[in-house]
């Protein structure tokens, strides 16, 4: 899941700020000059701090996804980055425009060109049919019948419901409704796809085959998404990187594997706990180097082990270690061996804790 | 200080202003009053130009076409009816006056009500005026109406577009605040431009509710023309004041029944054309 670093910044935001309330002009000024708690603008201000500093990247071919519980801010923060909501302070880039430049024709051009969104409540319109929904972005750009009817049809289909052109919203499951409002996003070729928990209503089966289609179709059409999501799991499942949000403030952000291995703080640690490391830990994780293995099992031929790649999960390293007389594995990236994953090393990943060399004690960052 | 000086007359006040009205903008009155004339003038014309019988079978098979058998029979059944009690004529003058009339209050009220849903302070001002204009009893404002306009079928109209208006004007701000959070939000996230908007997400989310509201006024409109028979707006509303000043209760059953058959054939077509070539699921 390693992202490009150098793929071009298409959203960035820069300490964006948002509260609520009659006097958050002054809460925001009090919070800028003093420094107050979320607490205290709620006391002075009677004001309701809703993003607090969030800063982020989300680079061209990038799913990335903001994870927070309710109330966390998710929602506002993704509402800033097509300024659905205007922020408090701080700026939103995006494609190297500051939104808040942008003249209100400027804007609704950016949003109608570049940037797609999908509501966790569908919004479909219950009196026009599947196929008219889906050409309903393209038809407020002006573009002629004909046309943006032939666009919706390739969209629909893409999405899987080339057989439901003709049918009305309600006639349709809560997952095939959430599939047409995906389609009306990318029936307008935007670069940017805002998800704002789209699959949070839809039952757990559903929901699951939703999020691998979209990760795909996201990743065949070269699209990058910001996908907002209260699961943990979800934001695995989908995200190439994850920012998790409490209170407003972003607390982490980094790849899956990052913040199962090494989460920020408590709250963070609290939510991975229960998360299977399976197919989240990889090899280049767990591993020890090589000399710190020859330090613990002198004289051991590394050249007789089993190998495996660096990006071997420990689900697929399990089964190696079935076939391997010892229990060690060794790791191979570019044709030479950068590490040994032992049995020790694959139960501390499961236990979600960093390799540890099996002499020394001393933990090793991933 | 006596009581009796802090009693107030609003005539005291009002007939002052009426008055000056009367003497200063005359020829603005008389120019509304002739626009007025001339638009009923031209509906009431076409209406009684065919032949009865020519008519009901024009807006029967009309109805069939667009609107279907059931809503057909009905309008040839209330048309017919009318016909038979032997106020043709006069129903014909009815239905022009309140066609007009709804028209005109749709149009003062309608883009009103839009306003009041998007802006808390037009909404708080329209209120009290609204409550007055439903409660006063509506024979008070025939009266300044008649001095500004003297009698006749355009105080009855102004009179009746006034009454009209409220019912309107309030089930058009509820109908756009009604308006699903989701589906204005959906539009802003396109790009759609603030016309696209109104008229595709907000009109047709809003259409259920503005039709209780069109129905309203078009029911309301056609009371207060009858009420008006009482300053001249002819009519079966004329019949009706001419059966109860002579104690003619023949007349005014006659009357009073024909207008139940127009108010069902306004109601009901209204609803059918509106409704007409949407399917609705849900």
């Amino acid at each position: 899941m390693a992202q490009n670093e150098t793929a071009e910044v298409l959203i960035d935001c820069q300490s964006l700020w948002k509260i609520f309330g009659d006097r958050s002009g002054a809460a925001m000024a009090a919070v800028a000059e003093r420094g107050l708690t979320k607490t205290q603008v709620l006391q002075e201000f009677d004001c309701v701090v809703g993003v607090a500093a969030a800063n982020l990247q989300v680079r061209r071919g990038e799913i990335f996804c903001i994870m927070g519980l309710s109330g966390s801010g998710k929602s506002t923060l993704i509402r800033m980055l097509n300024r659905l909501i205007a922020p408090s302070a701080g700026r939103v880039l995006v494609k190297d425009r500051d939104l808040a430049a942008l003249s209100a024709t400027e804007l609704r051009q950016m949003r109608a060109r570049h940037i797609g969104m999908v509501f966790q409540s569908v919004a479909l319109l219950p009196h026009r049919t599947v196929l008219e929904n889906a050409a309903f972005g393209l038809e407020v750009q002006g573009l002629p019948k004909p046309e943006r009817l032939r666009t919706a049809e390739a969209a629909l289909r893409k999405v899987g419901l080339g057989d439901w052109m003709q049918r009305y919203p309600s006639e349709l499951s809560g997952g095939m409704q959430q599939r047409v409002g995906l389609a009306r996003a990318i029936a307008a070729d935007p670069e940017i796809i805002l998800m704002d928990e789209p699959f949070s209503a839809l039952d757990p089966l559903i929901r699951r085959q939703l999020q691998d289609e979209f990760r795909q179709l996201t990743k065949d059409l070269g699209k990058s998404a910001v996908f907002i999501t209260h699961d943990l799991e979800e934001a695995i499942r989908i995200g190439d990187r994850i920012a998790i949000m409490k209170d407003g403030a972003i607390i982490q952000v980094g790849t899956a594997e990052e913040i199962v291995l090494d989460p920020a703080d408590g709250y963070v640690a609290d939510f991975v706990a229960g998360i299977s490391r399976l197919h989240l830990v990889k090899a280049h994780s767990v591993m020890v180097p090589v000399a710190d293995f020859l330090k613990s099992f002198p004289g051991r031929d590394i050249a007789g082990l089993l190998t495996t790649g660096p990006e071997a999960d420990i689900d697929a390293l399990i089964g190696l270690t079935m076939h391997s007389d010892d229990g060690a594995i060794a790791v191979v990236a570019d044709g030479s061996v950068v590490g040994v994953v032992t049995t020790r090393n694959l139960l501390l990943g499961v236990k979600g804790t960093p390799a540890v060399a099996p002499d020394t004690g001393i933990a090793r960052r991933a | 200080m006596s009581f009796a000086a802090l009693r107030f007359s609003p005539g005291a006040v009002l007939a002052p202003f009426v008055d000056w009205l009367n003497a200063n903008a005359h020829p603005l009155f008389a120019a509304i009053s002739a626009v007025c004339e001339a638009v009923l003038n031209v509906i009431q014309g076409a209406l009684l130009w065919p032949p009865a019988l020519a008519l009901i079978a024009l807006v029967a098979a009309a109805t069939l076409l667009s609107m279907g058998l059931r809503l057909a029979i009905l309008a040839a059944l209330s048309l017919g009816f009318c016909l038979i009690m032997g106020l043709w004529k006069e129903s014909m003058e009815t239905i022009a006056l309140v066609t007009v009339a709804v028209a005109l209050a749709v149009a003062i009220a309608f883009p009103l009500g839009v306003l009041a849903s998007r802006r808390k302070s037009v909404e708080a001002v329209l209120r009290p005026i609204l409550d007055i204009m439903q409660t006063v009893p509506p024979w008070v404002y025939l009266i300044p109406v008649v001095m500004i306009f003297s009698l006749g079928r355009v105080p009855a109209l102004i009179a009746t577009v006034v009454y009209g208006i409220p019912p309107m004007l309030r089930l058009t701000t509820l109908a756009f605040k009604q308006v699903p959070k989701d589906l204005l939000e959906l539009g802003q996230a396109i790009g759609a431009p603030p016309r696209d908007i109104l008229l595709k997400i907000e009109l047709p989310a809003a259409k259920p509710t503005l039709l209780v509201g069109l129905n309203q006024c078009i029911l309301l409109s056609l009371a207060m023309v009858v009420l008006a028979g009482l300053v001249g707006s002819g009519g079966l509303g004329g019949e009706v004041t001419r059966g109860l000043s002579r104690m003619e209760m023949g007349l005014g059953l006659r009357a009073g029944l024909a207008i139940v058959s127009v108010a069902v054939l306004l109601d009901r077509l209204t609803r059918g054309a509106l409704q007409r070539g949407r399917r609705r699921p849900r």
